[in-house]
This record gives structure tokens, sequence and C-alpha cells, in this order.
């Protein structure tokens, strides 16, 4: 706590933090920097940050052409779109009920929402598969999108959020009238605006990155979503055109990338979100 | 309450709602209530505790996916799988992974948020660059990692290279494979741990240092090992068992960079799972495999529960 006092201090935390930051940045530079270079200057006995003779146009063209680089960003949007609208739809109108709405089974319903917060992802994954393949909506858009539609995590957050709501805003919207689906979407969801956000950015960045379960339901390429495409993109190069390959990792990177380089603070609660589930 | 103005007016106050509007109104609350949760509660049931109790169930079954006819078989499938010399070095590197891993990330999340703090010049940039992992797709990143450790043309065999040490096999190594993929696994999880520690400490009350220093308290180790260590203790153990919980489900890496091997030697315990489950199709065993998976989450889950619950109170 004394480099605002001892400026030998001050040049250390830079050093120590500077080095630190080398080794996270290295595999983005890297990446960069491959993606810039033609063959000839990738496959170098010595390390070459900036090429001699651009490649970038012949590189992402043939990221984008070789692979359908545009379909599995368009496909990775859709899921996370569909999830998040979903899992809003589902959890808000539980999350009221449970915060503000007297019933007897509420007790119960809410050790249930805990009791499902303990469930991880991937321990339910053979039922589903099965029951997948039995009701026969295995490799769809609907296999990556139903098991994600209820998020306890969800429900849990915005229930605690309602909490803070004040009572008197709803029974004032009751005196005017407005139904409860009403106050759901028209009074609570707007109050819910900053907790919702938060939940929409860690919702977003878990399935947009998610690559275990689109693994195991999706095989048609058409339908694969970012990891699933970049993966199997470089399956089918077999490790040997590295420029267009690295050219295809920072496009399907540089959405959530870029997103989170504009609102940096938004983004890291979001995320940081993820430490109470 | 402080007045009775501030309470509202006292039912008896109301002599327009007789106790029969009173129960028609309580009624038709909790049957909004009930409508309301309606979707949620299906949902759930379907897709979460069904499925979980599905596992417990179909773990002591021979389920193929595809056969036609199934078998209680108790508890064969665990004994087959502590009789698999396969299962048993999954489990083994399992352990080894988080082993590494939890220290590794958790250490040095703390040691770049002190740093961070200790300053004032640079911070919103340090904190953006140790977090940039976290948010960037791991797959992507995997695959770029695998280019990075590259035997021939790979920055680290040419750095080594070039300050004159021997490059290495990094990924076809048998004795190198699980650290190099806990070494990225380090990569991914230590801006996650910087942030919640970053939250720690700047809750710290200011005028504990004061104090500290006017008690004659001169070294910033000291002022870290009486007051920044002990204030930040409840967030350590938060941060150790969160990042638990995730590396003990480690895959993506796995799945791309080794598949396991060479020679079972980056075998973790979910992808052990996925090849019996998802390759293989040996549904009741893999459930066995999923059911040992869900006693670590669970045991983790609830140290964290009960050190959660005396944080905030949920009701």
């Amino acid at each position: 706590m004394n480099a605002r006092r001892n400026p030998g201090f001050a040049v250390l935390r830079h050093v120590l933090l500077l080095a630190g930051a080398a080794f996270m940045l290295a595999p983005f530079a890297w990446m960069i920097s491959t993606s810039l270079k033609p063959p000839g200057e990738i496959f170098l006995d010595h390390i070459r940050w900036w090429p001699n003779d651009l490649h970038v146009v012949e590189n992402y063209t043939a990221a984008f052409t070789r692979a359908p680089l545009l379909r599995f960003m368009l496909n990775g949007v859709i899921v996370t779109a569909t999830i998040f609208a979903l899992q809003v739809a589902v959890a808000l109108p539980c999350a009221y009920a449970l915060a503000k709405l007297r019933f007897r089974a509420r007790p119960v319903l809410f050790g249930a929402v805990l009791f499902c917060l303990l469930i991880p992802p991937h321990a339910i994954s053979v039922p589903l598969f099965l029951l997948f393949h039995q009701i026969g909506i295995l490799n769809s858009y609907a296999a990556m999108v139903v098991p994600f539609t209820i998020s306890v995590f969800g429900i849990f957050l915005m229930r605690q959020f309602f909490l803070t709501v004040p009572d008197d805003l709803i029974d004032a919207a009751r005196m005017d009238g407005i139904s409860e689906m009403g106050i759901v979407w028209r009074v609570m969801l707007p109050t819910a605006i900053p907790a919702l956000t938060a939940f929409g950015i860690f919702s977003v960045v878990a399935h947009w990155n998610d690559y275990f379960w689109p693994l195991i339901v999706i095989n048609s390429e058409h339908l694969l979503t970012p990891p699933l495409g970049v993966a199997a993109f470089r399956n089918q190069e077999a490790g040997t055109d590295f420029g267009p390959l690295m050219a295809a990792a920072t496009v399907i990177i540089a959405p959530l990338v870029i997103a989170f380089l504009m609102v940096q603070r938004r983004f890291i609660e979001g995320i940081a979100l993820t430490g109470m589930k | 309450m402080l007045e009775p103005a501030l309470a509202g007016p006292a039912p008896a106050a109301r002599p327009a709602a007789s106790a029969r509007t009173v129960r028609w109104a309580q009624m038709r609350q909790s049957a909004t209530a009930y409508a309301l949760c309606t979707p949620a509660v299906a949902l759930m049931v379907t897709l979460l505790i069904g499925p979980i109790l599905a596992v417990v169930a179909l773990s002591v079954t021979d389920y193929q996916l595809g056969a036609q006819t199934m078998a209680f078989i108790g508890l064969d499938n665990y004994a087959d799988m502590f009789a698999d010399r396969v299962f048993r070095t999954s489990l083994i590197n399992t352990l080894l992974y988080v082993g590494t891993v939890v220290p590794g990330s958790v250490a040095l999340g703390l040691g770049i948020a002190l740093l961070i703090e200790a300053g004032d010049s640079g911070k919103a940039f340090y904190r953006a660059v140790y977090f940039l992992p976290v948010m960037a797709t791991l797959i992507a990143m995997a695959i770029v990692w695998e280019f990075m450790l590259h035997p021939q043309f790979g920055l680290a065999n040419l750095a080594l290279k070039a300050i004159g040490l021997t490059p290495q096999n990094w990924l076809t190594d048998g004795d190198l494979a699980l650290w190099v993929l806990a070494v990225i696994g380090i990569w991914q999880a230590v801006g996650f741990n910087m942030v919640l520690f970053l939250a720690g400490i700047v809750s710290i009350p200011r005028f504990l240092y004061d104090a500290a220093e006017m008690d004659g308290v001169p070294s910033a180790w000291e002022r870290f090992r009486l007051v920044t260590w002990p204030m930040l203790g409840p967030v350590m153990l938060f941060v150790v068992v969160i990042t638990s919980i995730r590396s003990c489900q480690v895959f993506d890496t796995v799945h791309v960079l080794t598949k396991g091997g060479p020679n079972k030697a980056t075998e973790v315990l979910l992808y052990t799972m996925y090849a019996e489950g998802f390759e293989f199709f040996r549904s009741g065993y893999a459930a066995a495999i999923t059911v040992v998976f869900l006693g670590f989450v669970l045991a983790l889950t609830l140290v964290k529960i009960r050190f959660l619950d005396r944080q905030v109170h949920y009701q």
C-alpha cells in the first residue's frame, strides 16, 4: 500500500504487473499476429510479431469462405438471444410471485429453487440427451435452447432484487387496475433493468462460449455455434493452415471482447455473478 | 413500525372490506401466484429435478443408448468404475489439476489485485487486461494455445530457443501435458479471482490501515499480515471454493487439445463421462461417473452455501 509514497515500489509495481499482462496478452497477440501473416512467415524458426508481407485480406477472406463463419455467428446469436428471452419470460413472473405474492406453496417452491441451484449443468447431460433422443429433437436449435430456458439462478437473482422494490409501487399499480401480468412486465421489469442487464451479460457470455452441450446434441454443420464452428474448422484444416484459422478465432472472440472493452464495469459485474451460482 | 400513521390503516378502520372480500382477494392472489409460477415449475421438474433423479436411477442399470432392454444391476457400475484403471487415472488427474489450478489462480489473483490496488496509475488498464481471458471464448483460445505450443513454429518453443533452452513437446509429452493444461486453466481463471479480490480489498475500511500506522506498524508486509489478510479471510474461502468447483469441471481444453491423451495423461472426470456417455453411449456407466462428479461438486457447493449463509440472509 505504498506505491503512492515510495517511487521505487511504484516502478516495481508496474514492472510486475506489465510482466503478468504480457503473459495474459501473449495468446491474443500471437493469434492476431498469425492472422496477418502469409504461410511463409508463419513457418519461421524465430519469433516475428509483425509480418513483412501483410496477408490480412487473404486470411480473413479464407476464414469466411472456407467455413461458414457468418452462419456460425448467426447461430450463436439465435441461440443466445432465444435462451435469454425465454429465461426472462419464465423467470420474471416466478420471481415476482416468490418475492411479492402470498401463497401456500411459496416456501416449498423457494426451497426447490435453492435445491436446483446445486445442480451443475454437466450432471444432467446424460438423461437430457436420452430424453431429447426419445422425443426426436436432437440436432436442432431446440436441443440447444430448451435445457437453458429454466434459469433457477435467474429466478433467485430477480427474486432477491424484487424484494427491494417497495410494496407501495405494486399497490398503486393494482389501484390503477393493472393486472398481475401487467405488473410483472410494466412495473417490475423497468425497476429491474440493472439486475437484468447483469444477468443478461452473464447468460449471453455463458452460452456464446458454451462448448459441452452443443457438442453433445449437434452434428450438422449448418447448426454449429461459434465454438463448435471454430473447432470444426481446425479439425478440417488438420492444423496446417494457421493464418485463416487464427483469423477465424479472432472473429469469433471479437464480439464479446469488443463489447467488454466498451462497457467493462458492467461486464465484470455480470461475470462476477457467476460466483454466486 | 414507528408510528401507526406510517403503518397504514388497521383492518378495523376499513369497514368496507368485509372478511369475505379479504379472503376472496387472498384466494385470487394465490391463484395468480400459482399461474405465474407454473411455467417455471413445469420446466424445473422436467429439465432439472427429473434428470438429476434419473442420473442416480440410471447409474444402477446397464442401459446403453439404443438397447431394447435395461436391467437393474445394483452397484455393478460403481464396482467396475473403481476397478477400471482409466477411471482411477481420471480421478487422480482431476485432483492434480484442481490442486494446481486452485492455489495457482488464487495466489496470483490475490497478488495481482493487491498490486493493482497499491497504486493509482493504470488500474483500469490492468483490470481489463487480466480479465480478458475470462471473457474470450475458451475453445477459440484453446486453439490459439495449441498453435502457441506447436513443437516447431509455436511461440513457446521459439522463445525457449531464443534464450538457449531445449524446446518441449508440450501437449504430446505425457509428463508435461496435464501441467500445460493447468497453466491454461490458471491463465483463464486468474482474472476472475482478481475481480473478486479487488471487491474484497476495496471494502476493507481505510481507518484500519491508518490505525495500524498510528500503532507503529511500519512495514507494508506487517500491514498486510495484520489488516489485509484477516479482512480478506471470507473472500478467500469463497474464491477457493468456487475456483475448485469451476476447475473440477475442466473439459473444453482437454477435448480440443489432448483428447485425454497422451496415454490417458490428461484424462479427467468430465472427459471420461463424455466419452462413455456420448461416444460409446454406455449411459448407465456414464451416469455412475456423473454421480461421482456430482458428489464432488455438491460437497464443494455445500461449503460455499454454509459460508454464504453467514454472509447474506436469503429471507
